[in-house]
């Protein structure tokens, strides 16, 4: 291995590490989507990506929030906005389970002293009309990433098979250095002369977005941005194939996606409002599912989605 | 004899699937090799996380030559029928042979089919089982299409006897069949290749892989107990979780971890079930106080510091868990202290089924249920509807949310804490029970008339919007709720007239998923009902008063019930009829005693079919039956001749023979003691009155021919026979006896 073996010591280092471990097994180091989503997996990079033919291995990290996860920075590991790390690779390469253990050593996990285990956890997102098998990936009996084989997204047979890895980055980092209070983990190099710990650069969010998640989102603007964002992809789906100002086939797959991703994201507002109730919530993740088959449908008759010109 | 050793090997398979993947590799495989003719002495199958492994002892080396001979066209026949017929065999013209028949001379075709070697068979075989595998879910990986549980790495397959082994040749996408295997991942990581069975399981085990799942069992169990007894703790049993764990692990390794002092407070159940259900531990409690102190983890390696880091990170990760499970617990003691209104109230958000209205509309449904039962299981109805209506709430506390598993008991916790009256607090727990065939059945009458009614009204309300049981799919488990309602009333010996509260539960259900009827007329319906103990006069009652409710609703209702009430008691005896079959009672012995008023009562059902049961053991039963069936089936045919029912008027002063007077002086004296019998609901000795008939019955007929050339004492006779019918009528429907 020709990592740098000694422990991390901060949250970005082993950010940085899994970076630079994956970029050296040839992924694309791809940047966060510039949208709210709830996981990483709603980065085209993974969900629009894992449809069609052509083959594709990125890496990248994915700001991430879940409003109703929320606990005013006080929860030792719940935060409503956290770092997933995703890796997606198409085909799934036969050695990809050596491929992540590889990177667990990167960051400074020592095989030779931990209990490594995969136990079966099948992904499923009613959202995104995707599932996958897998496991989640046990460290002396924590979970420390999601490791699934992609069936189908947004409804579509997933051909060939992508394999996807997620690490919670936070719960992960505070395992490997050995912390029990999020806020209190370094986040960059505590012997720098400006040592920030996670607490210093997301203590006060936390606070200001529960606030705003639980008690102050206008709930009747979030309803409006809903039916807008829906209306929206829905009419850019409905365009010309061809753009008659150029005269180009451009099918606006990934327009029409934003829309969806902000719907999802939109929703979990105002699940976290409270103001959804049981029988409405499943209306909505159907609406959502709707609009995320309707991109995947898209995205496969473009060229990225592996159709042929 | 050759031997067969078949491994495949892959990324880790779910636990829960292995067993059942090694014994249809098994099957699969040996019934595949049975029917291309390689029979074999013994066959085992085992699994391991990345494992399925298939023995098989004592196979034919090939194939036995196969011989059929085939009857063609006459000698003579069209060239063309001869031809088809030689295409159709398989042979030439000349290979034909002519032999005599009583037809005259005929063509024979003799086929044979040569033996093929075992290789070539076992190859064939594999590939159709791994192709057609019955895993519950199975993926597709990479750019490939083959369907495996998860990516399929390498295929073992080894054909050895005396003189060695050879490799089975077979490929199947890009994976070809090999010698070789891996051992431990971590543990000892690489392949090396095998000569046999044995040969692998002993190379396995020296890299650090146990080949056989109760082999790891018994090893995690011996070890675990061992731990706890030095400590003078015990292992709270877990069979699942054995089987669980032992699927999860290559090579056990069993650790014992200390739980934090802050977590012992917590009941033990939520202790046991966040480390079972999260982080699949055993619990470890102290015999002397109950108390869960301990927890076995099973690692999958050995380290060099003897598992001091694993354990310490399962250490963490569990009181973290705790952490949850205690913060739980305190919000719910909190909101149940004060009096659980808030649970109550968001009940009515949570929908119980689209078409059924909330779970507080159920709640309020079974609560007036659970008080009309109460007086007939000794129960106080005010406790009763109490118990109904808290039973639920803990549905919406924070530890039920997060351990669905635990819902009842966190509600009896609960009730307890609120101060509510025991009785009461024991129903919220046991009111979910019987919940299979060997759960116990609850006996305190507050928890039974909350149980009856809450089974009650989930059947009612089901049979309502027709959503019954068809065939193998019963989604509600409304077979489980009429199985339970049945062990509920005969277990505790309740006697209940099922069919009004089917009535009443049904009337309140339909407010419930008709939107139109209203609440108001529907309760004034079930008090009619209450008074009437009949719907029909009761629905006639309730329209007088209420005039003519405005919309069809309420009119529809007097068909729709009573309907659906027959149905569903019809739906009651057929479970009643399984429930009693496994306890050795004869269906058409059941069907004797439906056949007979009353038969909404299930304990007044089972009293009879019981005692007609054991009196059809015994000879006088026997007899009697015959005796029975020969008196109606001469009664039934000469009812038909002449059309007219026989049914009283029979004299004794027209009595020719003995034995006939004899037998009107036996029913005589019987009738007063059968009837008291019956009265008491003494069907044994009803029963034992009849049988007193059964001499007179057979000397009578053995003495007299019924059918008599005066028709006056023919006349009389019939009228005698249908006393006999009468009076042997009164247990059960005798006609409905097979025998």
């Amino acid at each position: 291995m020709t990592q740098n073996s000694a422990a991390p010591r901060s949250f970005q280092e082993i950010i940085l590490r899994l970076q630079s471990y994956w970029a050296s097994k040839g992924c694309a180091i791809l940047q966060p989507y510039d949208m709210e989503v709830g996981a990483g997996t709603f980065h085209p990079a993974t969900t629009l990506r894992a449809l069609g033919s052509n083959a594709w291995a990125a890496a990248y990290v994915q700001p991430s929030r879940r409003p109703t996860d929320g606990r005013y920075g006080e929860n030792p590991n719940r935060l409503q906005h956290y770092y997933q790390y995703q890796v997606l690779i198409k085909p799934s390469p036969p050695d990809l389970q050596d491929l992540y253990l590889g990177s667990l050593e990167a960051i400074g996990i020592d095989m030779d002293l931990h209990d490594i285990r995969f136990v079966e956890d099948d992904w499923e997102s009613p959202t995104l009309g995707a599932w996958g098998l897998g496991w989640e990936v046990w460290c002396d009996g924590m979970e420390v990433s999601q490791f699934t084989y992609f069936q189908q997204v947004g409804g579509h047979d997933c051909k060939p098979v992508s394999g996807e890895l997620t690490y919670g980055l936070e719960r992960l980092a505070m395992y490997v250095l050995g912390i029990d209070h999020v806020m209190d983990m370094p986040f960059n190099d505590p012997q720098a002369p400006i040592a920030l710990k996670y607490g210093d650069v997301f203590k006060q969010t936390e606070e200001e977005y529960a606030r705003w998640n639980f008690d102050v989102a206008n709930t009747e603007v979030l309803l409006r941005h809903f039916e807008e964002a829906e209306a929206e992809c829905a009419a850019i789906l409905a365009q010309e194939h061809q753009d008659p100002k150029t005269g180009k086939r451009i099918i606006m797959a990934h327009p029409a996606y934003d829309q969806c991703i902000k719907a999802s994201h939109i929703f979990n507002l105002l699940d976290a409002r409270g103001v959804i109730s049981v029988t409405e919530r499943q209306a909505y993740i159907g609406r959502v599912r709707t609009l995320a088959k309707q991109c995947a449908d898209a995205f496969v008759l473009t060229e990225a989605g592996g159709h042929a010109a | 004899m050759p031997d067969l050793l078949i491994e495949l090997f892959s990324e880790e398979i779910p636990a829960r699937m292995q067993a059942r993947a090694a014994e249809d590799l098994k099957k699969r495989m040996t019934d595949g090799l049975v029917e291309a003719g390689l029979t074999y002495a013994g066959a085992h199958a085992l699994s391991t996380p990345r494992r399925l492994t298939l023995a098989v002892e004592g196979m034919l080396a090939e194939s036995p030559t196969l011989r059929e001979e085939r009857k063609g066209p006459k000698v003579g026949a069209p060239d063309k029928a001869i031809e088809g017929f030689l295409r159709g065999a398989g042979v030439a013209r000349e290979d034909l042979e002519e032999r005599e028949t009583p037809k005259g001379p005929v063509y024979f075709a003799t086929i044979e089919k040569p033996g093929r070697p075992a290789a070539q068979i076992v190859a064939e075989v594999l590939e159709d089982v791994i192709r057609n595998f019955p895993w519950p879910k199975s993926m597709r990986w990479g750019a490939g299409s083959l369907r495996w549980v998860r990516p399929l790495h390498s295929i073992l397959c080894l054909i050895s006897d005396e003189s060695g082994a050879t490799v089975v040749d077979l490929e199947i996408e890009g994976i070809k069949a090999g010698d070789s295997t891996e051992g431990h991942r971590f543990m000892a990581p690489g392949r090396f290749a095998v000569s046999g069975f044995d040969d692998y399981q002993a190379k396995l085990k020296r890299s650090s892989v146990v080949l056989d799942p109760a082999e790891r069992a018994e090893a995690i169990w011996q070890d675990a107990t061992n731990q706890a007894f030095a400590n003078g703790l015990e292992v709270v049993e877990d069979k699942g979780l054995l089987a669980e764990v032992a699927g999860l692990v290559e090579w056990p390794v069993v650790l014992m971890g200390q739980i934090d002092d802050q977590f012992l407070e917590l009941p033990p159940e939520v202790l046991q079930t966040s480390m079972k259900e999260h982080q699949k531990f055993f619990s470890v409690k102290n015999p002397k106080t109950g108390r869960i102190e301990r927890f076995i983890t099973v690692a999958n390696r050995e380290t060099a510091d003897n598992g001091a880091t694993i354990l310490a990170g399962n250490q963490k990760v569990l009181s973290a868990r705790l952490a949850d499970a205690k913060f739980f617990w305190e919000n719910d003691l909190r909101v149940a202290t004060e009096g659980m209104e808030t649970w109550t109230e968001a009940l009515s958000n949570v929908t119980f089924h689209n078409k059924l209205g909330s779970q507080s509309d159920r709640i309020a449904r079974i609560a007036a249920l659970a008080r009309e039962i109460a007086p007939v299981v000794g129960a106080d109805a005010d406790l009763a509807e109490q118990a109904a209506k808290v039973a639920k709430a803990d549905l919406s506390s924070e530890m039920v949310y997060e351990f669905p598993e635990l819902q009842g008991l966190m509600g009896r916790y609960y009730a307890e804490a609120a101060g509510l009256p025991q009785d009461v607090a024991n129903a919220c727990e046991a009111h979910y029970s019987p919940l299979g065939p060997s759960d116990d059945v609850p006996t305190e009458p507050v928890s039974v008339a909350v149980a009856l009614a809450d089974k009650l009204d989930t059947l009612t309300g089901f049979w309502a919007i027709d959503e019954k049981p068809t065939g193998s799919k019963d989604p509600f488990a409304l077979r489980r709720a009429a199985l339970g309602v049945i062990r509920l009333v005969l277990e505790n010996d309740v006697r209940m007239r099922l069919d009004r509260h089917f009535d009443t539960q049904l009337v309140r259900n339909e407010v419930a998923s008709n939107g139109d009827l209203k609440k108001e007329h529907a309760e004034d319906l079930v008090r009619e009902i209450a008074d009437h103990g009949v719907f029909g006069a009761a629905f006639e009652a309730a329209k007088e008063r209420l005039g003519d409710v405005p919309g069809g609703s309420f009119s529809s209702l007097e068909k729709k019930v009573p309907d659906t009430s027959v149905d569903l008691l019809a739906f009651f005896h057929d479970r009643l009829k399984v429930f009693l079959r496994d306890q050795g009672i004869r269906h058409d012995v059941i069907d004797a005693c439906v056949a007979m008023p009353g038969n909404d009562d299930l304990t007044l059902l089972v009293k009879r079919a019981r005692a007609l049961e054991a009196f059809l053991k015994t000879e006088d039963g026997e007899n009697l039956l015959q005796g029975f069936k020969r008196a109606n089936n001469i009664l039934t045919q000469a009812e038909e001749k002449d059309g007219v029912e026989y049914s009283y008027g029979a004299d004794a002063k027209f009595a020719e023979d003995t034995t006939e007077t004899a037998l009107f002086e036996a029913l005589e004296t019987s009738q007063g003691a059968i009837s008291s019998a019956i009265e008491a609901e003494d069907f044994a000795a009803a029963m034992g009155g009849m049988a007193a008939l059964r001499a007179p019955i057979d000397a009578f007929f053995e003495a007299v021919q019924v059918n008599s050339d005066n028709q006056v004492v023919r006349r009389n006779r019939l009228n005698l026979l249908s006393q006999i019918r009468q009076v042997c009528g009164q247990v059960a429907d005798l006609t409905r006896v097979e025998g």
